[in-house]
């Protein structure tokens, strides 16, 4: 694809100073969130050995929290504690519990009741017995406990990077985003090798002898602080505002790494998952993101979109993408599409979208009331004549598309439908394309230019200038290389734009991007 | 002087003690004898406040055990577990050391006072630094009793203390334990099962059943004069040998004959059973062996024959059940 292969290792030294802070923000993250848990854990799991009563429901609860998928447990963060390091070593706080109170809990109950009693016997008062006796005794076990709980942290501190607290997890969704391999690996790689690296300590500090252990756990506490200390440090920088920016936008073309090369625009930037964006803008948490020009919450949070005067963001016409196998299979299946072509216009799809992510009406309600108005809507034939797979990435605006394509295809053909949604970002999506796990998906030009195909920059700044081009570039690279096809643009550009809230930008009197770069220049 | 007088404890319905009273004197030792299940674990624990009893109370030279706060009375009562009860991650050194530590000792009193221990209960010096998991049984129970005579405590509890060793093994803890001066100042009260054991121990044993104490006395008085015959009973099965044990050779003095050689052979005390004096007979012609009643300073010379007959006169004289 690209004129020379990048390997990871020089992937990984151009960018090193990145994976320098990504790698000190993770080590941070986790024990941060550790040491809080250690501090919380231990003693509610010692007073539960006291209150037996209680004991089943902390652990249950304990227990609950830990089935909360990670993502969820993120996403509740945000209403209470907003976007950041806080939600995300909360989260990582409430994984981490589990396995040191009820390590503690059953560290302490296992201790051997005549050593207890020969201990209280001798004269030793209550504190004297736990310090002296249950808390060493129940040692091992006790750090088995935090050794879990410390491996689970460095694995979810991967998903801190959805909520803008940075860690090496914004290397591993950028690249996921990016279909970069390198950067997943370099994200990845060094995640796996800290799990291993935190584990094989903490499984030698746990088979020390009780003689060498008492100075070990003394050590342990300052040794945590110092680690969680290291999130600090790279956080040492700030500017006039705060851009947020998905890890996709980040790594792309188009994306920061434009605004920095042609803008020259330079703001203290922290990465952040799309969802929870818009929120953290409204909440002015965020002063600039980057975003969709069709997005729903525009309108929603009351943003608007910075002109792009020095066009960086090249067109992102949608259309869907189809295998030519599928469409020899099912022969009807690209007239159907094409009912759609030119039907959606920019402001139509912000509308569609301001339905399902602001309103939260259903992809297929939107869908339907769509048809409706435009009168396409037909009742499903209940076809048999094969199934059409359709896949879509894990956002609104594609959700809504697969519904109306399903509804199209079961209304005016005799195929049944089966909608594979969420397919992650582009790479997942464009994987199952191609390896016959879903027959179509809608895709838009841009990212067909950059993501998928990684154009030459030379290429890209020669087809920015108008949609057509690039939509021809596309479709002929797309049959050559994929054997994909695209079919008509269903009309609306989903651009890459950033914005700001509305009352901010006209405050400063910000219209375009270089209007907000000559903003943060002045002293 | 230890007084218990009413002590009352139950576990939901059942009552493990039942309106115990009794006295320990001081330097006794006092044995609580009885299958399990019968209280005695119970009683024992109660007299250092592991158990609070329900009623009843307990005084120690007439103070009431509850007048001061419960680590210090334990600080001042040795106690010896049957599983040792040794905590596992300190060094025998520091376990003995436990009490000590607690009341402020200075290091170098500590130290003296384990070494002392350790002579004195036969362990090597090479010991003190091991761990508890590194020591035999046997090994183990004598740590565990250095650690409750560290601080030189009045009074010793002691819980099935050897119930856990081979017969080897705790016959020769017996001996030592019989031997140990230290011992002889203590006021002990010790739980078993082990009727052998009582009898070779005890002072004074209390046979208890059912949560009660059915008989307090000497071995001596239990066997010859059993309140009834659950006590009998209980002595049934091991009478001969108990009976050899308890009857000293004072008992049988004056059914020995007089006189005899005194050659130079070693001297028999009269405290001693009539057990011991049968264990030294070699068993060769017209062999003797001398007794030295200790009162008078009379030496008697007496054959297998002799002593087995005093004895059989002894038991005729005693009353007949």
């Amino acid at each position: 694809m690209n004129e020379h292969q990048q390997t990871l290792f020089e992937f990984m030294q151009q960018q090193a100073d990145k994976l320098g802070v990504q790698t000190l923000q993770h080590i941070g993250l986790t024990f941060i969130s550790l040491l809080i848990a250690v501090i919380i854990g231990l003693p509610l799991g010692i007073y539960i050995t006291r209150q037996k009563k209680i004991s089943g429901l902390v652990l249950g609860i304990a227990g609950v929290l830990q089935t909360i998928p990670s993502i969820a447990l993120l996403g509740f963060m945000i209403p209470v504690l907003g976007i950041g390091a806080k939600p995300a070593i909360v989260a990582l706080l409430l994984y981490a519990l589990l396995p040191i109170i009820r390590n503690t809990y059953t560290g302490i109950t296992g201790v051997n009741p005549a050593v207890k009693e020969a201990a209280i016997a001798m004269g030793l008062n209550k504190w004297q017995v736990l310090f002296k006796v249950e808390l060493p005794l129940a040692m091992p076990v006790i750090l088995a406990g935090i050794r879990t709980a410390t491996v689970i942290n460095v694995g979810v501190a991967t998903l801190a990077s959805y909520i803008a607290a940075g860690g090496l997890g914004e290397f591993i969704f950028g690249g996921i985003s990016l279909n970069n391999t390198n950067m997943i690996l370099a994200g990845a790689i060094p995640a796996a090798l800290l799990a291993i690296l935190f584990d094989f300590l903490l499984s030698r500090l746990q088979r020390l002898n009780f003689k060498k252990i008492r100075g070990a756990v003394k050590a342990a506490p300052v040794l945590l602080v110092l680690l969680a200390c290291l999130y600090f440090i790279p956080s040492a920088y700030g500017s006039k505002l705060t851009a947020g920016f998905t890890p996709e936008f980040m790594g792309r073309q188009d994306g920061n790494l434009g605004l920095v090369s042609k803008y020259g625009l330079k703001i203290h930037t922290i990465v952040i998952n799309d969802a929870v964006m818009y929120k953290a803008a409204q909440e002015k948490e965020l002063d600039v993101i980057s975003g969709y020009s069709t997005d729903g919450r525009l309108k929603a949070y009351d943003l608007v979109v910075l002109d792009d005067d020095k066009k960086i963001f090249p067109p992102y016409y949608a259309a869907p993408i189809v295998r030519e196998d599928a469409l020899k299979n099912f022969p009807e299946l690209e007239k159907t599409l094409n009912l759609l072509s030119g039907l959606i216009t920019d402001s139509v799809m912000t509308d569609l979208n301001y339905r399902t992510d602001y309103l939260h009406q259903t992809p297929e309600r939107v869908a339907k009331d769509f048809l409706q108005s435009k009168n396409l809507l037909k009742p499903d034939k209940g076809g048999k004549n094969g199934i059409v797979r359709i896949g879509s990435k894990i956002f609104g605006e594609q959700y809504i598309l697969a519904s109306i394509y399903a509804m199209l295809i079961k209304g005016y053909t005799d195929y049944d439908v089966a909608t594979k949604t969420g397919l992650g970002g582009t790479k997942i999506c464009f994987d199952a394309l191609t390896n016959n796990q879903i027959d179509f998906y809608p895709e838009y030009t841009g990212t067909g230019l950059l993501a998928i195909l990684q154009a030459p920059t030379q290429t890209v700044t020669r087809l920015q200038a108008s949609k057509d081009s690039t939509y021809n570039y596309v479709q002929r690279q797309f049959q050559e290389k994929y054997k994909i096809k695209w079919l008509k643009p269903i009309g609306f550009n989903n651009a890459y734009a950033l914005m700001m809230r509305q009352k901010q930008a006209n405050e400063l009197n910000i219209k375009t991007i270089s209007d907000l770069k000559r903003y943060l220049e002045i002293k | 002087m230890i007084k218990v007088e009413n002590l009352v404890k139950s576990f939901g319905t059942v009552k493990a003690v039942d309106n115990i009273s009794f006295e320990v004197n001081d330097g006794e030792n006092m044995v609580l004898l009885g299958t399990s299940g019968c209280g005695k674990t119970t009683l024992l624990k109660m007299l250092n406040r592991l158990i609070e009893p329900d009623s009843g109370s307990i005084t120690i030279n007439n103070e009431n055990i509850n007048a001061q706060p419960a680590e210090d009375l334990r600080r001042n009562m040795g106690y010896v577990l049957q599983n040792n009860g040794l905590f596992p991650h300190y060094t025998v050194a520091q376990n003995i050391a436990v009490v000590p530590s607690l009341l402020k000792w200075d290091k170098a009193k500590t130290l003296s006072r384990v070494d002392e221990l350790i002579q004195k209960l036969h362990l090597s010096k090479d010991h003190l630094d091991a761990y508890p998991h590194e020591l035999s049984g046997g090994q183990q129970q004598r740590v565990g009793l250095a650690r409750a005579l560290a601080a030189n405590p009045p009074v010793l509890l002691m819980d099935e203390p050897f119930g856990a060793l081979d017969n080897v093994t705790r016959s020769k803890i017996h001996d030592e334990f019989k031997a140990l001066d230290e011992l002889k100042r203590k006021t002990i009260i010790m739980v078993t099962h082990d009727v052998q054991e009582a009898f070779e121990l005890a002072d004074r044993i209390a046979l208890m059943d059912n949560g009660r104490i059915v008989q307090t006395g000497t071995p001596t008085e239990l066997l010859f004069n059993p309140v009834n015959d659950f006590v009998r009973g209980f002595l049934q099965h091991q009478r001969l040998q108990l009976e050899l044990r308890a009857v000293k050779l004072a008992n049988i003095w004056d059914y020995l004959p007089t006189g005899g050689r005194k050659i130079n052979t070693s001297l028999i005390p009269a405290t001693a059973g009539v057990w011991e004096a049968l264990k030294n007979f070699k068993f060769f012609p017209r062999e003797t062996i001398n007794l030295l009643n200790q009162q008078n300073r009379e030496v008697k010379s007496v054959t297998f024959d002799e002593l087995m007959s005093a004895y059989s006169q002894f038991k005729i004289q005693q009353p007949h059940e």
